[in-house]
């Protein structure tokens, strides 16, 4: 009762905040600017009244909620019924609102008084999109809807939801989401009060950085989940719910490089506008595809008839920022030309056209299934093959420019320059090349992503060495020190050669799969099956036997599996089927398989028991070894450090750089009109 | 009884009631083991004893053959996709969802018409005469299904051949707008070296 009312209020609220912001920002009167502010304040509090109100009823097994009795059971663990708030479709929906309404707080608070003069739309824009979530809950999908009776006990958590990685993956995919509409919106501010000058990407900055690494975080706990949970042996398999994830991250990341050109040198100016309302536009339909299960996709524990909202607000979207966009061109004209093809602006260009590349491929191929039924009747759904003849060159050749553009100077490069600069990384790429061919790898991809990794990382360590020293020689410091201000120093920069190379850390782990083993065996207790691995070792697996018990919510069927390698006992993998019921130990859903992994950094072993041969202890086993994995999660966890380094609050000198414009363009640069 | 003889007591008794404690832990977490003991085989596998509740494993499975492990076997299911909804192919889904019917179906049919002396090509027909294109994890190269395999190429071609074009023209502009020459600058004398260093100091102080 108290958390239907909350949305009701909240919904009046984000009206009248919409409203106000929208009349306050066109008419400049400071008390709507102030209301429309206060507007999202009150919103966040009347939103986070109605989460504790569905937390509270998750908790107290509230089974009358129809969404209590979908998505908690009496005997659900604590820890997932906290996260059972966003396991859901209404849950999540909630989840967005609030969260947006959080952030839309903290970009009233901590948005600086220079570029307050967009905080008026920027109200107006967040008030605008939670009215939308809220119309779609009060509409179509209640959290706090009541069922006719009140079932002994609830259907239970999705045994597959039921994981470590899912209690952060969705909220820190959703965190990414989210908060690209601050950015947005200051972007939609900037176009309404026509001040598209370089001041509104200063106001934004730290919020795309944000949520890019929130993203960039989501992705990577979503393919650790889907490597731990699913069983498949894999942690990509371009789902459309993981394609999804990956088209605003492509954009956003386009954006973070093409923004420095804007910053230095006044270009490009309608492109980044356009990528951040694409990137929103995207998160938008990234939680379309993933509510509405309109493409067939392995999440389809979170499909429901919310579509047609999202559809409406989709299209309609699209349709005023095109218009919005199209007005404003005018006002988007370049305040200097690129001087020369060989220069860090034209490589970032090129980088773009990477990401962006990828992202049209990836969307492309998506939506691949409505497009062929649109013009042919029939649906035509495009697998991974598809998906890697496109993105596999392309990202290779992303990779390339990856190294390529920290090496070539702005504006113009030289010969000798070019030849001082690219020297070290071509040496590290080609030596690794000839590296991994002298030790017999012959496939054509792998050998070329691991030259073009060296040569990338070469790139990485040449900028190092040479501020390092650079530091030494001028202001005598000793090396770790001056290593620890260099990057202390430049946090951009040095926190974006970080993020490079956890990305060349995630593209060599990628090529593990490409060494990938596996074979199927039905053993009896003290049978035993071997596999060599890529590196010449012999693993084998020798079947102990099947032991069943129950736990908390769930029956277990285990398998012992006793582990050596070369005759060396290295352990023991217990892969299990589950049977999840409820507290009257009915069966709830069908048998999950919870994997067996053991990690090292060279591969991993990856077990799964399939089952049991006539009821007996002879267990059908899949073992696989995985080259390479650990490097995924590493790749990961560097990428995300290099994004916090990046985002660390003060030390950039880009910062003082960017807070004047780019005033200080060189003389060269003369002003032109009329682009 | 001294102090010695008192503490090997002790120990022992605590050692026999973990050694007891972890036989009880599993015990009870073993039931089928403990319950059929005798059946095991160790070490090289005889008849393997019943489970005290199969059910609780999902659905029953067959032995695993050499054909299973089939390299040809499984490139061929990894042509064709499982129709039950998981979006993977057929060897993908019958060694990972072991609750599906249709992946183990597929499988067995795959197995039949190789037995039949059918090739790959053949036998990949045979699924699309039976089930339809959309049986195929890679659609034929041919109709609509074009614009996907190569529209991304396409789109992305055109796009870089413009921006060369764009670039050519925008640096032509600036070098049209750049001034004639620019005159060759002095050497920085040390106080002036000395200055831009002071002030580089403080700007990242």
């Amino acid at each position: 009762m108290l958390g239907e009312f909350a949305l009701w209020i909240a919904l009046l609220i984000g009206i009248w905040g919409a409203a106000a912001g929208f009349t306050g920002g066109r008419t400049g009167r400071a008390d709507l600017q102030r209301s429309a502010r206060n507007a999202v304040f009150a919103l966040a509090v009347t939103l986070l009244i109605a989460v504790f109100a569905l937390e509270w009823l998750l908790f107290a097994r509230d089974f009358n909620v129809q969404y209590v009795a979908a998505e908690t059971s009496r005997n659900l663990p604590i820890f997932y019924t906290w996260s059972a708030l966003y396991a859901g479709q209404q849950g999540s929906l909630l989840f967005w609102a609030t969260v947006l309404s959080i952030f839309g707080s903290l970009a009233m608070l901590l948005t600086a008084p220079r570029h307050r003069v967009y905080l008026p739309y920027v109200s107006a824009v967040v008030c605008l999109v939670a009215i939308f979530f809220l119309t779609v809950m009060l509409g179509a999908a209640n959290p706090f809807a009541r069922l006719p009776y009140t079932p002994p006990d609830g259907n239970g958590m999705n045994p597959q939801l039921q994981n470590p990685g899912m209690v952060f993956h969705p909220p820190m995919l959703y965190l990414g989401y989210i908060s690209i509409t601050i950015p947005f919106a200051f972007a939609v501010a900037a176009l309404l009060s026509r001040r598209l000058d370089v001041d509104w990407l200063v106001a934004i900055r730290k919020w795309t950085i944000l949520s890019w690494l929130f993203l960039s975080i989501g992705i990577c706990l979503g393919m650790w989940w889907a490597y731990v949970e699913l069983g498949w042996g894999g942690y990509w398999a371009w789902d459309p719910v993981e394609n999804a994830s990956f088209l605003p991250w492509l954009v956003m990341t386009a954006f973070l490089h093409s923004v420095m050109i804007q910053e230095k040198r006044g270009m490009l100016k309608k492109w980044n506008l356009g990528l951040i309302l694409a990137a929103w536009v995207l998160s938008i339909f990234g939680t379309f595809i993933t509510r509405s299960g309109v493409i067939q996709s392995v999440h389809s524990f979170t499909q429901s008839p919310v579509g047609s909202y999202f559809s409406v607000f989709l299209i309609g979207s699209v349709i005023l920022l095109t218009i919005l966009y199209v007005t404003r061109l005018p006002l988007l004209r370049t305040e200097a030309y690129l001087e020369s093809l060989v220069s860090r602006e034209a490589t970032f260009l090129f980088n773009n056209l990477m990401l962006v590349g990828i992202a049209v491929t990836v969307f492309t191929l998506t939506v691949f299934p409505i497009l062929s039924e649109a013009f042919t009747g029939n649906k035509i759904q495009m697998k991974p093959p598809a998906f890697d003849l496109v993105n596999v060159p392309l990202g290779l050749a992303l990779l390339a420019l990856t190294g390529i553009g920290p090496l070539i100077a702005w504006r113009r490069a030289s010969i000798p320059n070019l030849k001082r600069q690219f020297a070290v990384p071509v040496a590290a790429g080609v030596l690794a090349a000839a590296g991994v061919l002298l030790l017999g790898m012959r496939q054509v991809w792998p050998v070329i992503t691991i030259s073009l990794a060296s040569f990338v990382l070469g790139t990485v360590a040449q900028e190092f060495v040479r501020g390092v020293r650079a530091r030494h020689r001028q202001y005598g410091e000793i090396y770790p020190l001056a290593f620890f201000r260099l990057i202390a120093r430049n946090r951009r920069r040095y926190g974006g050669y970080v993020v490079h190379t956890g990305i060349v850390m995630l593209f060599v782990a990628f090529t593990g799969m490409a060494f990938k083993i596996e074979t199927e065996a039905s053993l009896k207790p003290g049978q035993s099956v071997s596999l060599r691995s890529p590196y010449g070792w012999t693993y084998t697996f020798k079947h102990l036997g099947v032991s069943q018990y129950d736990a908390l919510n769930r029956q277990v069927t285990a398998g012992t599996v006793i582990v050596s390698r070369d005759g060396k006992t290295v352990g023991t993998m217990v892969p299990e089927k589950r049977q999840h019921v409820d507290s009257f130990g009915r069966p709830t859903f069908e048998p999950s398989t919870a994997v067996a992994i053991r990690s090292d950094l060279e591969e991993d072993l990856y077990v799964v028991l399939g089952g049991v041969v006539g009821g007996t202890e002879t267990a059908v086993y899949r073992f696989t070894i995985n080259p390479l994995v650990w490097w995924v999660w590493y790749g990961g966890l560097v990428v995300a450090l290099g994004g916090v380094i990046v985002m660390w609050p003060g030390g950039t000198v880009g910062s003082n750089r960017v807070a004047t414009g780019y005033a200080a363009k060189l003389a060269a640069e003369t002003k032109v009109t009329g682009a | 009884m001294n102090r010695r003889s008192f503490v090997l007591t002790a120990a022992g008794a605590a050692g026999a009631a973990l050694a007891l404690d972890r036989t009880a832990l599993l015990g009870a977490q073993t039931p089928a083991r403990a319950a059929q003991a005798p059946a095991d085989s160790l070490p090289d596998g005889g008849a393997a004893g019943q489970l005290a509740d199969p059910d609780r494993a999902g659905r029953p499975l067959e032995p695993i053959t050499a054909k299973d492990n089939d390299a040809w076997i499984q490139g061929i299911e990894k042509r064709l996709q499982c129709t039950c909804g998981c979006g993977l192919d057929v060897y993908t889904c019958r060694t990972t969802d072991f609750s599906c019917t249709y992946s183990p179906a597929y499988h067995r049919q795959v197995l039949a018409l190789a037995a039949a002396g059918m090739n790959a090509d053949e036998i990949v027909a045979e699924f699309v005469s039976e089930y339809g294109e959309s049986i195929l994890m890679s659609p034929p190269r041919r109709g609509f299904a074009l614009v996907g395999y190569y529209g991304p190429w396409l789109a992305v071609g055109l796009a870089a051949v413009g921006l060369v074009l764009a670039l050519r023209r925008w640096s032509g502009r600036a070098a049209r707008t750049a001034p004639a020459s620019t005159p060759a600058l002095p050497a920085p004398t040390s106080d002036e070296l000395e200055l831009v260093r002071r002030e580089l100091q403080r700007f990242e102080s």
